[in-house]
């Protein structure tokens, strides 16, 4: 059991800081500013063609074949740094390497790795959240292509996306979580249309609803086989789960390092229950960033796609959340107007318990999976 | 980096796990019974696993503090009614001090709020309290003079007591002598001092993992037998989300306490501090809650002296206290970021 870095690591490591010091783009602290999302395209490509985005993928899709544990490298000397975080792509990698074929690997892999390509995921509908396989959304075969009908919703960065992985029923007439499929569906082209949604932070950019109507994806384009798509979407859920895939420990030191470095310049201005839910935030920060550096260790034996994503997506929940807290507490609320940056931030960290599985769900997972408790 | 036990540390677990899981108690009305604690106790002398700290011919010790967390995470688990942390922090301080081993089974004495080690200064002493004591016949403590702090002795009475049924502590006689140890002309320190506090407060947390392991197992099999409205308790999702969020919680807290177990060898003393702290405050705050569910898993059956749930609460109490309790943590966690007292990390 070794937390040190290798010579390797080590000398990664002092690549990546010194390359920092002249490419930090700067964004806002939190990620609840239209401008920081905006910012983010050009810092993917900025990351990836200097060799630090997509380490542990494989080299063919433009990884860099290198252990899993460089990732938790990056995100630690980007949070040092108060750099962004690095995109949240893993999971859709991940789903990809897992169910697609040669043919599907090749095609959109290094499009997704090197940034060219921006993809949003089409699972949730409106009446499929939780309960994500009774989806709706249609796909009907016609000629080479399937047509798309239907309403997905809660779709990240829909209109900045070239692609959508979308699940959708190719055969209603099996139990609902066999008749579902995957696809790679183009997103410029007619018989789509986007409605953004306002959160309640006041982001617009990031959360959507997406219409199909008879929108065309040639049947090439069908990730894994017919009925494949619940197979696949478990994979994806189970990594968008793990903040070692995500990159979020950097999210959250950055912010915690800002609210510290407030406190340290004004000491004075802060009462001992202020201070106390910062000092929670940064133990519950430090935690998930050595919790990290256990999973990405773990993942050196092989990698897997199990139940204990749902322990760290939990984890990850508390942790956001805690962060949010100290955010309200430190960065505090501007009654008469003003600066709303941590208002927001505190705001945004309520989603984490919905997004990518609902705590509750999570909870489920948990007790029966791994707990092995008897489902009623 | 890699996280993962070696093959060498699996094995020190497995065996530390099998020795429990056959000689550890099973109910409460086992914890303290002579002969099998007896038993127990000769197995973990025979073991060796209380010499890991004792120093190798160079000074350092046998085995790092990630060795001292494994078997003290099993410990836990199993509520195992043996001394552990007291001996392996009196070994740890005699190596520190540069002493020769003890040839008996000895502990440590605290201040009475085991906040850290007790110390006299110029033969005045402060009320104190052995932790840990079974098996021992004495306590170290610190004497302080002109010179800097030199580790001492006090023997004990024989007079255990405290709130963990299964760890007794016992409050020194005020009146009894205290001498200095053998061959401690040299004085501890500071760094030698905060150093013995990180692998305190580390062992401390990985006690607290085996706890909340314990504790869950407990309700878990419990939840699975026990049955209302003609189904096992575990199928309901009430249930199920105490008993996650309690598993999840010690999931955190193993993460946190592996870190700092390794810290306190491979890290500069203050980072070794600083990692021990944030374990502590996170697994101390954790370990109540969790053994909190374990109780209300159980229902009325939880709050009577014959479940075991209590046993796992008033062990996590005393650890969760032991060389700084979760809010003093937090304040050398804080300290340690330049915020809040600049005493808050010693």
């Amino acid at each position: 059991m070794d937390f040190g870095d290798s010579p390797e690591e080590a000398e990664f490591r002092l690549r990546l800081r010194r390359w920092l010091v002249d490419n930090n783009p700067g964004l806002p602290a939190s990620s609840t500013d239209d401008d920081y999302w905006a910012g983010m395209a050009a810092w993917h490509r900025s990351l990836y063609d200097a060799g630090f985005f997509g380490l542990a993928w494989p080299t063919q899709i433009g990884g860099h074949g290198l252990s899993s544990v460089f990732e938790v490298i990056v995100d630690e000397e980007l949070a040092a740094a108060g750099a962004p975080p690095r995109p949240s792509l893993g999971y859709l990698v991940q789903g990809l390497l897992e169910h697609g074929g040669e043919e599907i690997r090749r095609r959109f892999l290094p499009g997704i790795v090197n940034g060219r390509d921006r993809w949003c995921q089409g699972f949730s509908e409106p009446d499929a959240g939780s309960d994500l396989a009774s989806l709706r959304t249609r796909a009907d075969r016609d000629g080479e292509d399937y047509v798309i009908s239907g309403q997905k919703i809660w779709t990240s960065y829909s209109d900045e996306a070239e692609f959508c992985l979308l699940l959708a029923r190719t055969d209603p007439g099996v139990a609902k979580h066999r008749g579902i499929s995957a696809f790679a569906v183009p997103m410029r082209q007619a018989g789509i249309e986007q409605r953004p949604l306002r959160m309640i932070n006041g982001v617009t950019k990031e959360f959507g609803e997406v219409h199909f109507d008879g929108a065309r994806v040639p049947a090439a384009n069908m990730i894994g086989e017919p009925g494949e798509g619940w197979a696949l979407a478990m994979t994806v859920v189970s990594h968008e789960r793990e903040p070692g895939e995500l990159g979020y420990v950097a999210r959250y030191a950055k912010m915690v390092n800002e609210l510290c470095r407030r406190v340290r310049d004004d000491p004075g201005a802060y009462g001992p229950e202020q201070v106390s839910e910062l000092g929670w935030a940064m133990v519950e920060v430090e935690m998930l960033r050595l919790h990290v550096r256990r999973r990405l260790s773990d993942r050196l034996g092989g990698i897997s796609h199990g139940p204990e994503g749902s322990v760290d997506k939990l984890l990850m929940t508390w942790v956001e959340q805690a962060v949010g807290h100290a955010a309200l507490a430190v960065g505090g609320i501007a009654h008469a107007g003003g600066d709303e940056t941590w208002l927001n931030a505190y705001l945004y960290s309520r989603a984490q318990s919905v997004m990518g599985g609902t705590s509750q769900i999570q909870r489920n997972l948990v007790a029966r999976r791994i707990l092995g408790l008897p489902v009623s | 980096m890699d996280v993962r036990p070696s093959p060498e540390q699996r094995a020190l677990r497995d065996a530390a796990a099998q020795v429990v899981d056959r000689i550890g108690p099973t109910a409460v009305a086992q914890i303290g019974e002579p002969e099998r604690a007896a038993k127990l106790h000769a197995a973990v002398t025979d073991s060796g696993w209380r010499e890991l700290r004792v120093a190798t011919e160079g000074g350092g010790p046998l085995a790092s503090g990630v060795e001292v967390a494994i078997v003290a995470e099993e410990l836990g688990r199993g509520a195992a009614d043996v001394s552990f942390l007291g001996p392996t922090l009196a070994a740890e301080l005699r190596r520190l001090a540069g002493v020769s081993p003890s040839s008996s089974v000895e502990t440590v004495a605290l201040d009475v709020r085991l906040s850290s080690i007790v110390r006299g200064v110029d033969g005045e002493w402060p009320s104190a309290v052995a932790i840990d004591t079974q098996g021992s016949t004495r306590a170290l403590v610190l004497a302080r003079d002109g010179e800097g702090s030199r580790v001492a002795q006090v023997e004990l009475r024989g007079a255990p007591s405290g709130l963990d049924l299964t760890r007794p502590s016992e409050i020194l006689d005020p009146c009894a002598p205290v001498s200095l140890v053998e061959g401690a002309d040299r004085a501890l320190t500071r760094d030698d001092l905060t150093r013995w506090t990180a692998l305190g407060l580390s062992v401390s947390c990985a006690d607290l993992v085996g706890t909340m392991r314990g504790a869950v197992e407990l309700a878990r099999t419990y939840a699975g037998q026990r049955r209302q409205y003609g189904a096992a308790i575990g199928s309901f999702q009430a249930v199920q989300h105490m008993l996650a969020d309690a598993f999840v919680a010690m999931e955190g807290s193993r993460s946190v306490t592996l870190h700092a177990a390794w810290a306190v060898d491979a890290l500069p003393a203050g980072e070794a501090l600083a990692a021990a702290a944030v374990a502590k405050a996170y697994c101390g705050r954790a370990a109540r809650s969790v053994c909190e569910t374990a109780i209300q898993v159980h229902g009325g059956i939880g709050n009577t002296w014959e479940c075991l749930a209590h046993v796992y609460l008033r062990r996590a109490l005393l650890s969760a206290d032991l060389l700084g309790d979760p809010r003093a943590s937090l304040a050398r966690v804080l300290a340690h970021h330049g915020i809040g007292a600049a005493d808050g990390l010693r």
